[in-house]
């Protein structure tokens, strides 16, 4: 048994948020994969971490503040024209310079 | 002679030379990769007609009498998780099975201008996710030292293509130990920069607070003329932004070297020859004259669990573009956006990257953003303490770079947490964001086992260094 055993329903619920379609079967087995990784990470909370910074910080030590990249003028640049033209030759469906999506509203809408 | 055997620095001697020319040795792997790969399989797309035209670009130049890179002619490969324009990048997932890459990858831009020739795009697990090359959504890639073992992963196309002599190097990425594993698996160079020091412009992007792009191969030398190469600043990139100055220090002599060792990482569960051909190794470094220093790096055993939770994470946002609208799977059939995005989504992706998706889905949503997600990043900061403590000691640190030689296709694929722990002692090094390679130190039977140099940020000069010493003692 699994001490951080997740519910049949939050899966689904989790499946829901991250748009993936799964089988029961597939849900099944999901279920218990991750509650037996959640016990795996589970040891986390025997460290302590009173004031310890989350390590997004150290990115700006490692970085030298005068040769940064990190900020840039806000200014649109060109792409070149085959890039935007390989980038939208690779949609599945396009109308003229635009993507084209499936209806959002109306009797079509699916139900999930 | 064997065209094929050579390293980077051959080729170019040969081809300045003229012993062979760029079209003759870019043929004569060609000629290799058919032989080989039926049975190997560690080429997911072969590129012919560009590698080809590339050489002739390069004979060309040198009828001139014109100067080339070091690079220049030598055929290489490329993981396909990295783009090169007008050819398919998949990142081994049926979601991207047709994607043809509209542009090239920073490193990729660079290197063709300096006239690299690309052979084709290697095998790997699905985006980058796993140990052993099997999470690839197309064939698994065996291990050319035994057909029934994994290569390692997740680069292991590359590695096997190295190792079999189906190209001088290759590229791969790196996002915790996954290309110094396969190295190791395979008995070849595998070097892992510091984050930060290469572009990942290009690069399908799987945990990005992480992933790093770096050379497989054949020797110390080549990783170092590869890495010069592609170790620069790319406005595209806004995490790569390197301390130039620090780049170039060299190594101390030998005599003078201080050499770590973590008892952390010779523990209970490491193969007993595992460990005496990494004890070995570093016997050698002390007869020659180097200091061993034992040193702790008491947050070791939590580097795993605190990657497993917050990877997903950062993989469940990453993923979020894979949705059928802009390129890639589509199934349009759907006959609503909400089911497309569904059943896209749910046939695209493989089982792992279901599993991390969830997972991260999961670890991100409402209450759960300070017990997962920052609990990890914090865990991550004191593994690099661990490391920022042990370098006020030491210039480098020697360890294993996997507890395990290759094992046998199949053996982990039903248990992925067995998967995950493959990575016990190659993911520290990617959570403290700092610089480590893997060199070949020995074999158990016909299976390779590799030493793992790891070195402080952007110090990559250094590890290359002592990889060289070790090559030579």
């Amino acid at each position: 048994m699994n001490f951080n055993m997740i519910s049949k329903e939050k899966i689904k619920h989790i499946a829901q948020l991250a748009k993936l379609y799964l089988t029961s079967e597939e849900e099944e087995k999901l279920q218990k994969e991750i509650s037996s990784i959640l016990d795996y990470i589970e040891q986390l909370s025997q460290v302590d971490t009173t004031n310890v910074e989350p390590a997004s910080q150290f990115l700006s030590e490692i970085f030298d503040s005068q040769e940064s990249v990190l900020t840039r003028e806000d200014k649109i640049k060109r792409q070149d024209t085959d890039v935007v033209d390989n980038l939208f030759k690779m949609a599945p469906e396009t109308k003229g310079k635009s993507f084209k999506v499936k209806p959002i509203f109306g009797e079509n809408r699916g139900k999930e | 002679m064997d065209l094929t055997c050579l390293t980077i620095e051959q080729v170019h001697k040969g081809l300045v030379e003229k012993n062979f020319s760029a079209v003759e040795i870019c043929s004569a792997f060609l000629k290799k990769i058919d032989s080989l790969d039926k049975n190997i399989k560690a080429f997911l797309t072969i590129t012919p007609h560009l590698a080809l035209s590339q050489a002739k670009k390069v004979d060309e130049k040198i009828s001139r009498k014109q100067e080339i890179s070091l690079l220049a002619g030598v055929p290489c490969s490329v993981k396909d998780n990295i783009l090169v324009k007008d050819v398919k990048c998949t990142a081994g997932s049926k979601i991207l099975e047709n994607y043809i890459a509209p542009y090239d990858a920073t490193i990729i831009k660079w290197l063709k201008k300096q006239d690299i020739v690309i052979l084709g795009k290697t095998n790997l697990d699905e985006f980058a996710m796993g140990a052993s090359t099997e999470n690839s959504a197309f064939f698994p890639t065996h291990n050319p030292n035994d057909l029934e073992r994994v290569p390692g992963g997740s680069s292991g196309g590359s590695a096997a293509a190295v190792v079999a002599n189906m190209c001088v190097y290759a590229f791969g990425s790196d996002t915790f130990g996954s290309i110094r594993q396969p190295a190791s698996f395979c008995g070849i160079v595998g070097l892992k920069p510091s984050y930060g020091a290469v572009s990942r412009y290009g690069l399908i992007a799987m945990a990005s607070s992480l992933d790093q792009i770096g050379p497989l191969t054949k020797n110390v030398r080549d990783a170092e003329i590869v890495f010069d190469a592609i170790r620069r600043k790319d406005p595209k990139d806004s995490t790569n932004a390197i301390l130039c100055k620090n780049v170039a220090e060299k190594a101390p002599e030998i005599n003078n070297l201080k050499i770590g060792v973590p008892k952390e990482y010779f523990i209970k569960g490491i193969d007993k020859d595992v460990e005496k051909i990494v004890r070995n190794a570093i016997n050698k470094f002390e007869k020659a004259g180097a200091k061993i220093v034992e040193i702790s790096l008491p947050h070791t055993k939590y580097a795993v669990a605190s990657y497993y939770i917050a990877t997903p994470c950062e993989v469940s946002a990453n993923l979020a573009r894979y949705d059928g609208i802009k390129y890639g799977l589509s199934k349009l059939e759907a006959n609503s956006l909400e089911k497309l995005y569904f059943e896209t989504r749910g046939q695209g992706f493989g089982d792992e990257v279901r599993r991390r998706i969830m997972i991260g889905s999961y670890a991100l949503s409402a209450g759960y953003y300070d017990a997962y997600y920052l609990k990890a990043q914090k865990i991550k900061t004191l593994v690099r303490n661990d490391f920022d403590h042990a370098f006020e000691k030491v210039d480098v640190i020697l360890v294993p770079v996997a507890p395990t030689p290759a094992f046998k296709i199949g053996e982990k694929t039903d248990d992925p947490l067995s998967m995950y722990l493959c990575d016990v002692f190659t993911g520290p090094a990617n959570l403290a964001g700092i610089c480590a390679i893997s060199v070949p130190a020995g074999k158990i039977g016909n299976l390779p086992v590799g030493l793992q140099i790891i070195g402080k940020s952007f110090k990559e000069k250094v590890i290359l260094e002592v990889g060289k010493m070790f090559e030579s003692l």
